[in-house]
């Protein structure tokens, strides 16, 4: 009988509580920065495209949902031709970002995707390119990759000596 | 055999071969990167260290490069010994000190030796915290990208392009830590292998130009067993494609045909499948719009069949199913070979020397073990570019046989046997109308007109067996040389002749066949090998049929109004004046091909064939080898094989054999029943209905992503994958994941081996046959018991004409062959036209380097520039076949040279 009165209490005193059911949407969420929503391509610190187009996304991803194509600039910069991400099968598990080399890939706190069309959850290049770091900022893939692209030659990357001279013969 | 102890398992090893290749061969991990199955032990990137052990006591052992080290009875080695893998994972970890962080955007990447070797000697964080070293880059020309950062020094590359390819402008320059691989200063590479250093190199250095502009890592790549059609020789090769455009050509290791290696048209010439020029629609010229869809194409064609009375041309790049269907379809009395009447004529003496002489034709592998070397009338770099390989290394084989067996060193010791062979080479001689790239390697060589080489040849057989006929009136000097070339080939285990179609010449043809029957009389274990004009010439020969001529003539005369030509530029085979008028005299003219030319101008009803990469069939090479090449890929809209368009027209218009079969097996056996001597061809691979534990093969590794992505931009519902109906083989990742019998391997993987050097894993042994044997059939087999009958031919002295001057055909690598003609890396290496013409004559001629000359073949009108040659043959000249702007003559043929043409100054079309 006791026990019974008490529980009664205890829900009763709950109605004075702080409430954890929040009016979404006219109330947002606040939702932690590692959540796993939607994915973004990023732009590096000096506002070119971050993605290289290596396919290491592609390949982990468990449901093949991003397809890409690699091409290249004049400079030889790579970069996706075309970036797909098809969500209607994306299961934000995040290996993709794992995968990334560059940091080019990234989850970022957005669930907000809900479409009528399935077909509009198709995202391409354009829909998916942002115009900023995301969540990693300062990194620059090809500051300290080898190969030379516009605006840095070879030796010119984060601890490179300069290029050989073929034709010395000093140690 | 020895029995040899690894980590205390034993294992029945034969003797001979050295530690690391017999590990490989036994399916252990042994990490490495200099050595190579085809080049040899240097021992220099000291990556393959194993622990070796005196006796069963002895628990300190010694580290020891396995490449270095003979198998030895008894012998008791470690591969896990803790000491030898921590010395691995150093000496990895030293190579990567100044390897750049360029995996991401690596061509390799994925498919790269260095990742894969780094992966498994654990090798995971760079302790090294200084700078790294960097180099300028250069220019290779189109086939090959150079990235010198990546390069970690292991020197396969240039042991690959100067020792084993015979290149001369790539190597090693400065000294200590900045060796630097590349040429003295930028520009096109000169060997027409180089496009091999992309494969041999164990990193990105060397990577393929032509798959960066539409790059696609090997995991990505839908890929299926194929055969290259860019010449007679039939080498195995794998094609990948991504997002329904072909992506790539690589080896598929084969050990008879063309082992690790590829020529650079074998492996840049794929991108004729993706050239503009390609027939994308079926057309029906008398409809608007004229590209029209299957159905009414077909209807056009078979009312087309039903109306008019029909002949047929086939082709030789055209499978042997296309061409059997075409030659059942149309009738065995109307079916004909498009090829001129020189070829036609070439072939069928070919292969009726094949099968009648008693000297066997050796498979390239076997060229390779020949110990002395005759070629007459052939410049192989540029007809059958992998063959001169070949003998490249044959003529290593005497100086390894005699010095380096005695010298007691094991031959794969490649660095010690070279400095013991030093320049020394095995007999090779030389007999063709100008220089070849062979001739640096030649003991004697020859220049001179195809009747001169024909009669040496006779001359050479003459003295080997008197009774072949003998050559009257040859000069002194001639014979002196008919006697050394005899010599040699008489002193020699296994000899090989090697001629070919591509001088024009009957008469050089049967002196090959006599020499080779001359030292099979004399119970030398002698072969002839004979180059043919193209990838499928054997197959129309064994077909039968009709000469092009005999078409031309049929219409003309109105036994036939309507044809049917199978994959075939008319314009490449005949005289222009003849198709033109040809074409426009037939009423219905039905064209199958998969690239727009000048025949396909002419067509009534255009049907889209399906290029090598979307077709199946079957291609004879010139040693009679059938191979099967697969598709790779589903085809978009309606093109379909040349094979299932005349298929389904049969079938319209109810023949009453072509309407029974269903599918490619039915075909092969028709064939087999028709065609007995074909007898194994539906043989080369299992039958469509093969599958392993119920499963079929996949085209796609089983890492290939985007499936669910890659069509969704045209609609997120994902379409049923394609099917295959022709072969056991899916479209895509799905199937059986262990190795398929060895005809229809898709791609080379293993566990932990992700670039083509896992080729070791599909191998009996390293270097050898691969499991199961090495795909394809040989149809035509020496028939020991049957005589052969010396030809007399012996052709008269070749007499120069005042006026004339006799125009022998030059080919050309690049720019000879059509397909590859069309591809866009392969363009940019093609010659200009040019007439070859010796300088003596030209002196006479006042005719100077680069100067127009005019002249005409058979009524046709050239003007070409002059280009000097001091090696052919006064009175002869050469004209290069085949290549852009270059109209058809049928080689070799009388030229009238007429100066006032150019005098006058005349309105006249420049070729």
């Amino acid at each position: 009988m006791f026990s019974l009165l008490r529980s009664m209490w205890l829900t009763f005193l709950h109605a004075f509580h702080k409430r954890d059911t929040i009016q979404y949407p006219e109330q947002k969420a606040i939702l932690p920065t590692r959540w796993r929503g939607r994915i973004v391509l990023s732009r590096d610190p000096d506002g070119g495209e971050r993605c290289v187009a290596c396919n290491l996304c592609a390949a982990a991803c468990p449901v093949d949902c991003i397809s890409l194509q690699a091409t290249e600039d004049e400079t030889g910069r790579r970069y996706p031709e075309f970036f797909r991400i098809n969500f209607s099968r994306c299961i934000f598990c995040g290996y993709c970002e794992e995968a990334c080399p560059t940091y080019a890939i990234q989850l970022v706190p957005d669930f907000e995707m809900g479409e009528y069309n399935r077909q509009n959850l198709v995202y391409e290049k354009k829909d998916l390119l942002i115009n900023g770091q995301g969540k990693y900022h300062g990194y620059n893939y090809y500051k300290v990759a080898g190969m030379a692209i516009g605006g840095k030659d070879k030796g010119e990357a984060e601890n490179e000596r300069p290029p050989v001279d073929v034709k010395s013969l000093i140690p | 055999m020895a029995t040899i102890y690894i980590d205390n398992t034993p294992f029945e090893v034969p003797t001979g071969k050295n530690l690391l290749e017999t590990c490989l061969t036994l399916g252990q991990d042994v990490p490495y990167f200099c050595w190579h199955p085809a080049m040899g032990s240097i021992g220099a990137c000291r990556q393959c260290a194993v622990k070796v052990y005196k006796d069963e006591n002895d628990t300190n052992g010694k580290l020891f490069m396995s490449c270095m080290e003979q198998v030895r009875d008894g012998m008791r080695i470690s591969i896990a010994d803790p000491e030898a893998k921590e010395f691995r994972a150093h000496v990895i970890g030293w190579l990567m000190t100044n390897h750049p962080h360029d995996c991401a955007v690596c061509d390799e990447g994925g498919a790269c030796h260095l990742q894969d070797m780094t992966v498994m000697t654990g090798h995971n964080y760079r302790n090294y915290t200084f700078d790294k070293r960097t180099y300028i880059n250069q220019y290779l020309g189109p086939f090959l990208n150079h990235e010198m950062n990546r390069c970690i020094q292991c020197y396969r590359c240039v042991r690959y392009y100067k020792d084993y390819a015979g290149g001369k402008d790539l190597d090693v320059f400065a000294a200590h830590n900045h060796l630097y691989f590349g040429r003295a200063e930028d520009g096109v590479l000169e060997s027409e292998f180089s496009g091999n250093l992309a494969e041999v190199c164990p990193t990105g250095v060397f990577t393929d130009k032509t798959l960066k502009q539409h790059y696609t890592r090997k995991w990505d790549l839908t890929m299926a067993a194929s055969v290259c059609h860019h010449c007679s020789l039939g080498c195995n090769i794998t094609a990948g494609e991504r997002y329904g455009t072909l992506r790539n050509i690589t080896n598929r290791y084969n050990g008879e045909v063309n082992g690790y290696f590829l020529c650079d048209r074998g492996r840049f010439g794929y991108e004729h499948v993706n050239s503009v020029s390609r027939i994308r629609k079926s057309l029906v010229r008398s409809n608007l719009p004229e590209a029209t869809d299957k159905l009414t194409a077909l209807q056009a064609a078979a009312q087309a069949m039903r109306q008019g009375s029909v002949i047929g041309i086939g082709s030789p790049r055209a499978s042997l199913e296309s061409n059997f269907m075409l030659k059942t379809l149309v009738g065995e009395d109307n079916f004909h070979h498009g090829v001129s009447d020189t070829e036609h004529d070439l072939t069928e003496l070919s292969l009726k020397i094949l099968r009648e002489s008693n000297a066997p034709t050796p498979s390239m592998r076997e060229v390779e073990k020949a110990d002395a070397v005759f070629i007459l009338g052939e410049d192989l770099t540029n007809t059958a570019p992998m063959l001169a390989l070949a003998v490249r290394q044959a003529v290593r084989q005497e100086p390894l046989l005699e010095q380096v067996s005695k010298a007691n060193i094991p031959v794969w010791q490649d660095a010690a046997v070279r400095e013991l062979v030093q320049t020394e080479k095995g007999p090779l001689f030389i007999a063709a109308p100008t220089i070849t790239k062979l001739d640096a390697l030649a003991t004697q060589t020859y220049f001179s007109d195809p009747d001169a080489i024909a009669r040496l040849g006779f001359a050479v057989a003459n003295i080997i067996y008197p009774k072949s006929p003998g050559v009257r009136g040859l000069k002194n000097d001639d014979m002196h040389l008919a006697q050394q070339i005899a010599d040699a080939l008489m002193k020699a285990k296994n000899p090989v002749v090697i001629s070919g179609t591509s001088s024009g010449s009957e008469a050089i043809l049967k002196a090959a066949a006599n020499i080779a029957n001359a030292l099979i009389a004399k119970e030398k274990e002698a072969g002839i090998v004979l180059t043919l004009p193209a990838s499928n010439s054997m197959s129309l020969a064994m077909l039968g049929g009709h000469r092009l001529q005999s078409a031309f003539e049929a219409v003309e005369n109105g036994y036939a109004d309507t044809v049917i030509i199978l994959e075939n530029d008319l314009y490449r085979q005949a005289s222009e004046g003849a198709v033109t008028n040809f074409l426009k005299s037939c009423k219905k003219v039905i064209v199958l091909d998969y690239l727009h030319n000048q025949t396909t101008e002419h067509a009534d009803v255009l049907l889209a064939a399906g290029a090598f990469s979307e077709a199946d069939g079957t291609l004879i090479n010139n040693e009679g080898r059938a191979q099967r090449f697969y598709q790779v890929h589903p085809t978009i809209e309606d093109i379909q094989e040349s094979w299932r368009w005349l298929g389904e027209l049969g079938t319209i218009v109810a023949h009453d054999q072509i309407s029974w079969w269903h599918g490619y097996d039915d075909i092969l056996s028709a064939i087999v029943k028709e065609h007995p001597e074909m007898k194994g061809i539906e043989m080369v691979t299992p039958p469509s209905d093969f599958r392993i534990a119920g499963q079929k093969i996949p085209r796609a590794p089983h890492r290939f992503s985007g499936r669910t992505a890659m069509r969704a931009n045209i609609n997120v519902s994902e379409p049923k994958p394609a099917e295959d109906p022709d072969s056991p083989l899916s479209y895509t990742m799905e199937g059986y994941r262990g190795q398929p019998p060895s005809a229809m391997i898709p791609f080379f993987w293993a566990p932990g081996w992700n670039s083509n050097q896992s080729v070791n894993k599909y191998q009996q042994e390293v270097g050898g046959h691969l499991k199961g044997g090495d795909p394809g059939i040989r149809l035509i087999e020496p028939n020991p018991e049957h005589k052969f009958s010396y030809s007399a031919a012996v052709p008269e002295k070749f007499e120069p004409m005042d006026g004339h001057l006799f125009i022998l055909p030059m080919h050309h690598i690049f720019g000879s062959e059509e397909l590859s003609a069309q591809a866009a890396a392969i363009q940019e290496r093609i010659p200009e036209p040019y007439i070859a013409i010796n300088t003596d004559d030209a002196l006479r001629m006042k005719l100077d380097e680069g100067q127009l000359m005019p002249f005409a073949i058979d009524g046709n009108l050239y003007q070409l520039p002059v280009k000097l040659s001091p090696t052919i043959a006064s009175g002869t000249a050469g004209l290069p076949v085949g290549l852009p702007g270059v109209k058809f003559a049928e080689l070799p043929a009388w030229a009238i040279l007429n100066r006032e043409l150019q005098w006058k100054q005349q309105h006249q079309t420049t070729y």
